[in-house]
């Protein structure tokens, strides 16, 4: 576009040697393309390394019409497209310009199948198997990359079809999880805790949902842990999901069960992103997938 | 001097025995990470050994070391042997052999160490780039040295593609590593966001015209005829396209960058100069083809030739293929697919290597004034690189034009048809076909060591009188 050229000179600076460029093809071709004798052709007379002579044939026929092809259609091109510095063609052609008309076609066509789907509230959505499949398309391309194919998470993201929620898994809560993503944080206490401390706490958590723990250990840790984790993770450590702090009652692990991954998440902290996708699929798909999101967990037990 | 009356084989010897031995490991590699695609398994966690450290290694070692000391060994000796006169300086040649050598082996040990520009083609650290510079510096005197003092008023046309191919590749060297160095192994590019992408492309695509193409235009303009015992078919076609091809390529690199930020102007300009490049290309194909004719029996029991003439049908295939794939329609469908990867490789086993084997075939032998050992060891190497390269090209095909239609099929719902991860499980049996189509190709190579081995072990280097000029 003409932003591209701060001044005309650089506009100039293109056109000029791209025309010319062109055009010279011409002579060039032209001027050497040689007749045809009926003899055999005659070498040019000069010999290199002993025995290596050229022949001066002309330009074969077909070669030189599809060269003259080529240039007449990259000629025409650019009259039609951009091209020429900041002239923007006649047919008025521009990437963004095509890419906003696919857009529009493809939300013309689909739209209203999406917002039929907007208007019918979650629960009953979730019943729905032709928008559950539409939901599992777009789970598929926008989700499976964090949470797996088969929404079962991986280390660090998490399994979508058990009944441990960080935010929650009503309705509303997975809808505004996807439109406005989520920052996890859960800062370090290495330094407010040490090393002791750091392994005190672990015994604490590990006491909640194991029974091979150091009871004196975990009685250590429940000093810690009342002082603090237990804004964000709960009197009874079944966490907060205004917050989402997790529960570390179950026997779910977001960042790895083991001694050595909890004692990390309580040395160093953990950090998590779910990305918002309010601007990037609209509010019409979000519904779609957080009613398939929904029906992953909704009355299942395990 | 006495050594004047004689041809300086010496340092052709050595660049060429490398040619072999860099060919061997480039594609060593080459196979290795092929079957990492197949088997991810396979880098075994080794930070060293994973994909995204050997494949700039491999792409390195194949276009640099053993596509570039095919183009020293050849450039020297075609120079010499055309302009009837020793090299203009045998130890600035010597020097570019050490340096050259240099650094393939600091590539080979920085790359997977992680140590990198990240730009494709060009990874290498601002200090090899600085030793790259000094080494083509003086590679361009002692060619152009050379050209200078010849016995013979015209410069045979093989020397024009390779003055091209010296000249351009020092410009675009320079400009595009041009950057900011923070410590001994880290430095940032001069340019940033889409000016750094452009200047990447215009380096990246025109190394494929000069370094790939230019160049070994000019290998082939001299072991075809040569080979052949024919004249040149047309000598105003090699002008006409040399002129046509140097002028046009220069432009064609925007079209690496379709679709994407670079401004609409400068990706038509790309498309509209890759279109107009198909007629020069093929002008090299039709002078190297067309030089047999009146020989073509000769194809029938000369591995050597058919190696040559191979190379130049499928450097036609290629240079159709990529106008093609640079019209944004296409390209559209064809981009960050594995047809690009096919594209690249029908190009890069089928001509550059294929030529660069058949002039490896003529020129050992003779730089030990002996005889191939067998023939019939270049033949099987013919039919087996061949069926390798088929395999390559066609398994990338499918599974390129399988990977742009999977990722835009689209549902009546509008939703995509295809996660990703379906796309790369649909590439499986592809990648497996495709490494083994690599592993022949390579096996074809060790044939080829082997063959030559054989050929000169025992002999003495030979020193080559320069004769008189005829007429």
């Amino acid at each position: 576009m003409a932003a591209d050229f701060v001044s005309d000179f650089w506009h100039w600076f293109i056109v000029i040697p791209t025309v010319i460029g062109i055009l010279a093809l011409f002579p060039l071709v032209i001027l050497n393309r040689g007749k045809k004798t009926a003899d055999k052709p005659e070498t040019m007379g000069h010999v290199w390394d002993e025995d290596l002579q050229e022949y001066n044939n002309p330009l074969p026929k077909w070669w030189l019409n599809m060269f003259y092809i080529t240039i007449v259609f990259g000629l025409g091109y650019l009259v039609l497209y951009p091209g020429l510095g900041k002239f923007e063609g006649i047919w008025g052609w521009s990437s963004t310009g095509e890419y906003d008309s696919e857009v529009n076609a493809a939300n013309q066509k689909f739209g209203p199948l999406f917002k039929k789907y907007a208007a019918i509230d979650i629960e009953t959505l979730a019943k729905n198997p032709e928008a559950i499949k539409t939901g599992e398309r777009l789970f598929a391309n926008y989700c499976s990359t964090c949470h797996g194919a088969d929404a079962r998470g991986a280390l660090g993201f998490p399994n979508l079809r058990d009944q441990d929620w960080l935010y929650g898994n009503e309705p509303a809560q997975i809808k505004a999880t996807i439109l406005n993503g989520r920052n996890g944080m859960m800062p370090g206490w290495q330094a407010a805790l040490g090393d002791d401390g750091v392994k005190n706490v672990t015994e604490f958590i590990f006491s909640l949902s194991r029974k091979e723990v150091d009871l004196d250990a975990a009685q250590a840790g429940r000093e810690h842990y009342n002082k603090m984790c237990i804004a964000c993770h709960g009197p009874d450590a079944k966490g907060n999901k205004q917050l989402g702090g997790a529960n570390l009652a179950d026997n779910v692990w977001l960042h790895g069960g083991s001694r050595k991954a909890v004692m990390r998440t309580v040395a160093e902290g953990r950090q998590g992103r779910m990305p918002p996708h309010k601007d990037f699929l609209g509010e019409d798909k979000v519904h779609i997938l957080t009613a398939y999101v929904y029906s992953l967990s909704a009355g299942k037990t395990q | 001097m006495s050594t004047e009356n004689t041809y300086n084989y010496r340092v052709v010897r050595q660049f060429a025995i490398m040619t072999v031995v860099w060919g061997i490991v480039g594609m060593l590699v080459g196979v290795i990470i092929a079957a990492q695609m197949a088997w991810p398994q396979l880098n075994f966690d080794i930070a060293w050994l994973t994909f995204g450290r050997l494949r700039p290694l491999h792409t390195n070692a194949v276009i640099f070391a053993f596509g570039g000391c095919a183009l020293f060994a050849s450039s020297y000796y075609v120079v010499q042997r055309t302009c009837h006169v020793r090299l203009f300086s045998d130890k600035l040649a010597g020097f570019t052999f050490w340096g050259w050598q240099s650094v393939i082996v600091l590539a080979a040990l920085t790359l997977p160490l992680g140590i990198t520009t990240s730009k494709e083609y060009a990874e290498l650290e601002w200090p090899i780039d600085l030793l790259i510079t000094a080494v083509w510096v003086v590679y361009a005197v002692v060619f152009f040295g050379t050209l200078v003092k010849r016995k013979i008023n015209h410069i045979y046309v093989a020397n024009w593609f390779f003055a091209g191919f010296i000249l351009t590749i020092a410009v675009l060297h320079v400009v595009n590593s041009a950057a900011l160095p923070v410590s001994f192994t880290k430095s940032y590019s001069a340019f940033a966001g889409v000016q750094d992408a452009m200047v990447q492309w215009w380096y990246g695509h025109n190394a494929v015209g000069f370094f790939l193409t230019a160049g070994f235009l000019g290998i082939m303009y001299y072991f075809i005829p040569k080979q052949a015992e024919r004249p040149v078919y047309s000598y105003r076609l090699s002008v006409v396209h040399f002129w046509a091809i140097v002028f046009t390529y220069i432009w064609a690199g925007p079209h690496h960058l379709h679709y994407t930020a670079l401004p609409d102007w400068a990706q038509s300009l790309g498309m509209v100069f890759s279109l107009i490049l198909l007629a020069p290309s093929w002008g090299g194909m039709i002078n190297g083809i067309m030089t047999l004719s009146g020989a073509w029996e000769k194809l029938r029991t000369d591995p050597i030739l058919k190696f040559l003439i191979v190379s130049v049908s499928f450097y036609g295939m290629s240079t159709f293929e990529g106008p093609m794939m640079a019209i944004k329609t296409v390209n559209a469908l064809s981009h960050y697919t594995d047809w690009t990867i096919g594209h690249v490789h029908s190009g890069a086993l089928g001509w550059v290597a294929f030529v660069s084997i058949g002039a490896m075939y003529y020129l050992i032998p003779r730089l030990f004034d002996r005889e191939l050992y067998s023939l019939k060891l270049a033949e099987i190497h013919f039919w087996i690189s061949t069926i390798g390269i088929v395999l390559y090209i066609t398994s990338m095909w499918i599974s390129g034009i399988m990977q742009g239609l999977m990722w835009r099929a689209v549902n009546a719902d509008g939703t995509l048809t295809y996660s990703f991860v379906e796309s790369v499980q649909a590439m499986h049996p592809y990648y497996i076909i495709r490494f083994l189509g690599g592993a022949l190709f390579l096996t074809g190579m060790l044939i080829m060591a082997y063959n030559l081995y054989r050929t000169v072990v025992g002999a003495k280097p030979h020193e080559a009188v320069i004769p008189a000029v005829a007429h």
